[in-house]
């Protein structure tokens, strides 16, 4: 191509943009990269200086996270039967015995139904609240959107304490339920207006052509509404899933023995015999699991969300 | 099929008037169009009737029955939108079944309403694509089929030709016709274009405001018009209007434009003060002898006729001629004024005196 073009960006440019995007990648990478070594490397590996790039690979991190272990005298040690199964005879390996399990499969688990139930709540409610607010003719529509947008004005944590009262006294408090709750109080705002957008650019036509065919609101809602707001509705879950997900003020706060979730626990298993980096890690690299494989999932509606209403269809 | 009756039907939109007390009836069977420029309350109206908007006050009567406060979705009607409002998500097949799906029609017989349809409508080939690829016009036909499978009262058409193009919108207008024809259905149809509302309706109404200016076939509306308004909306190029100050007593067969004692269809009411001759530019000739003078300032070639635009005393006045006649810009002439078709106007309140050529024509 040897014209000028006004749309095409020029090849120094379009080096520029690749370069800047690697870097970019680059940095935001290197974290994960990090962790997810870590997590394969044994205890002496893990804080070597300088830090190795080349290890050989170990689960020990993995086998630490989910077990409790003692480290008994040597001499006991060696009076022992031989280990019974391979979770066992990693653990032998850096002396010590398994007593149990440890807490994080149900920390974990209290994570998912928090997370992807607040997701899942948000999302209902959201979209309800966004079909009404974005068709009807609600009383004071303005004021009620700036109100529920208004919530998200200061930083969730600054109304931590009348929360914790709140709950103590609700009977809230280190339930599944009651972070369901918070974290669907918190994400809400962000449901309702990012769906608005997205059903307002769905043309009411679509409905009032159901509506003449035979069908209901709620029948139009569910069947041309609905499909046409898939896109929306997986970006939209995808920002509150992450929120839910990554949320650690309210979760050390509010959780304690029963309802707690990854987040708070994670840095907790640090204590046990020492500072046990690769079991950190792994319980990180399984913690970031979830988020990243439904992201990828939903990926293509993510793209989506991000850039839509910027280009008039 | 069903014969739609409106009787003062009213819509505000807040503070804002947007249909101002509409009556009028449409037959059965009947090609009827809502005629008016844009924000008249033609699409206010259409949706009335359609039941997407409830009439704040006033009735809707399909078969006698008042359905004015119903639901769209129990009243029986079918609806043709501008932007086709198909489904996105389904394929042709799907859409045009959606309506019968939705009465729980039987599965066999859905297929064979959808196929035969299809055929009707020359889309038979196309069922299984996704709407998301056809042309305009291959769109628009699913929607008349969505519309017509499961032969409802009636149909309302909301400006179903303006978003295609000028060529297509000639071929869908003679189909959507020549279906009509064919299955006399009750027909609505909104359009802000008047040639082709004169070309499709059976009747029109003509809108401007919220205010059903008049109200009657293509030919009345044309030729005898109640209205300033309708009188210069109607027409391309529309009917010319010569200002003059002026008395005639009702009975009167002459008026007198300025000096120029002008013949006209004999007056049933009385006329005085500011009035307005109506013609039309092809009952305008261009007449040595005639006494009304112009000065050609345009013309323009059609073809077969031409458009002479002359200024005169009264103001600018059109007269389509045969194109054989000749015409140059610059020359003095005489305007001949064909009697019985002219019309006379009140110009403060706009409206058409009654005269001996269109008594019987205006109503209220």
């Amino acid at each position: 191509m040897s014209a000028y073009s006004v749309t095409e960006p020029s090849k120094a440019s379009k080096w520029g943009a690749g370069i800047l995007v690697t870097l970019y990648t680059i940095i935001t990478l290197l974290p994960l990269v990090w962790i997810i070594s870590t997590s394969f490397k044994t205890g002496p590996d893990s804080i070597s200086y300088p830090p190795k790039v080349f290890f050989d690979p170990t689960v020990e991190g993995y086998v630490n996270l989910f077990t409790t272990r003692t480290r008994p005298a040597v001499s006991e040690l060696e009076t022992l039967p031989p280990p019974d199964g391979i979770m066992e005879e990693i653990a032998r390996r850096q002396g010590t015995i398994i007593t149990g399990p440890s807490r994080f499969g149900e920390r974990f688990l209290n994570s998912v139904i928090i997370g992807f139930g607040s997701t899942a709540l948000s999302i209902i409610l959201g979209t309800l609240a966004a079909y009404a607010f974005s068709r009807f003719k609600v009383p004071l529509k303005d004021d009620l959107l700036f109100f529920i947008l208004s919530t998200r004005m200061m930083p969730p944590i600054a109304v931590a304490i009348p929360i914790y009262l709140m709950y103590r006294e609700l009977g809230l408090s280190d339930t599944h339920l009651g972070m369901i709750l918070l974290y669907t109080g918190v994400n809400i705002s962000l449901a309702v207006w990012l769906l608005k957008g997205f059903i307002d650019e769905i043309p009411r036509e679509y409905e009032e052509a159901a509506l003449i065919d035979g069908y209901t609101r709620f029948q139009a809602f569910r069947k041309v509404v609905l499909p046409q707001a898939a896109t929306g509705i997986a970006s939209t879950a995808i920002f509150c899933l992450i929120f839910a997900w990554n949320e650690y003020a309210f979760a050390v706060l509010l959780t304690s023995g029963n309802a707690q979730t990854a987040p708070p626990f994670i840095p907790t298993i640090i204590g046990v015999g020492g500072q046990d980096w690769p079991a950190v890690a792994a319980g990180a690299t399984l913690f970031l699991l979830p988020v990243m494989i439904f992201t990828i999932l939903l990926r293509k509606h993510l793209l989506r969300g991000i850039t839509f209403g910027a280009v008039r269809k | 099929m069903a014969e739609i009756v409106i009787r003062n039907l009213r819509k505000e939109f807040g503070a804002f008037t947007a249909v101002k007390g509409s009556s009028f009836t449409i037959k059965d069977g009947e090609f009827f169009m809502l005629l008016g420029p844009s924000g008249c309350g033609k699409t206010t109206t259409l949706r009335m009737i359609a039941g997407l908007e409830l009439p704040t006050s006033g009735e809707i009567l399909i078969d006698g029955e008042d359905v004015s406060q119903r639901p769209a979705s129990q009243r029986d009607i079918a609806m043709v939108f501008q932007m086709f409002a198909l489904y996105p998500h389904m394929n042709v097949r799907k859409n045009i079944a959606y309506p019968l799906v939705s009465q729980g029609v039987p599965k066999a017989q859905v297929a064979q309403k959808v196929a035969e349809v299809a055929k009707i409508l020359r889309i038979d080939h196309m069922l299984d694509s996704p709407v998301g690829g056809l042309s305009g016009g291959d769109r628009q036909r699913v929607a008349l089929g969505r519309a017509i499978v499961r032969n409802p009262k009636a149909f309302m058409m909301d400006e179903p030709l303006g978003a295609l193009d000028a060529e297509f919108r000639e071929i869908m207008a003679e189909e959507l016709r020549a279906l009509h024809d064919r299955m006399h259905a009750t027909t609505v149809y909104v359009t802000h274009d008047q040639l082709e509302a004169m070309q499709m309706g059976d009747k029109i109404v003509v809108m401007n405001h919220g205010v059903v200016e008049q109200f009657g076939t293509p030919q009345d509306i044309y030729d005898h018009p109640a209205t300033l308004f309708v009188a210069d909306f109607i027409g391309s190029p529309s009917m010319n209007f010569l200002r003059f100050e002026g008395t005639a007593a009702a009975g009167a067969e002459t008026i007198a434009l300025g000096d120029i004692p002008t013949p006209l269809p004999q007056l049933h009411e009385p006329a005085s003060g500011a009035l307005v001759l109506g013609v039309r530019p092809e009952h305008v000739a261009l007449s040595d002898t005639a006494p009304l003078r112009g000065r050609i300032e345009a013309v323009e070639y059609l073809g077969t006729t031409q458009i002479v635009t002359l200024s005169t005393p009264f103001g600018t006045v059109k007269s389509r001629t045969s194109s054989a006649l000749p015409a140059t810009a610059g020359a003095l002439t005489g305007l001949a004024l064909n009697a019985p078709r002219l019309a006379l106007f009140d110009a403060t309140s706009g409206r058409a005196l009654r005269t001996a050529a269109n008594a019987g024509v205006h109503h209220g």
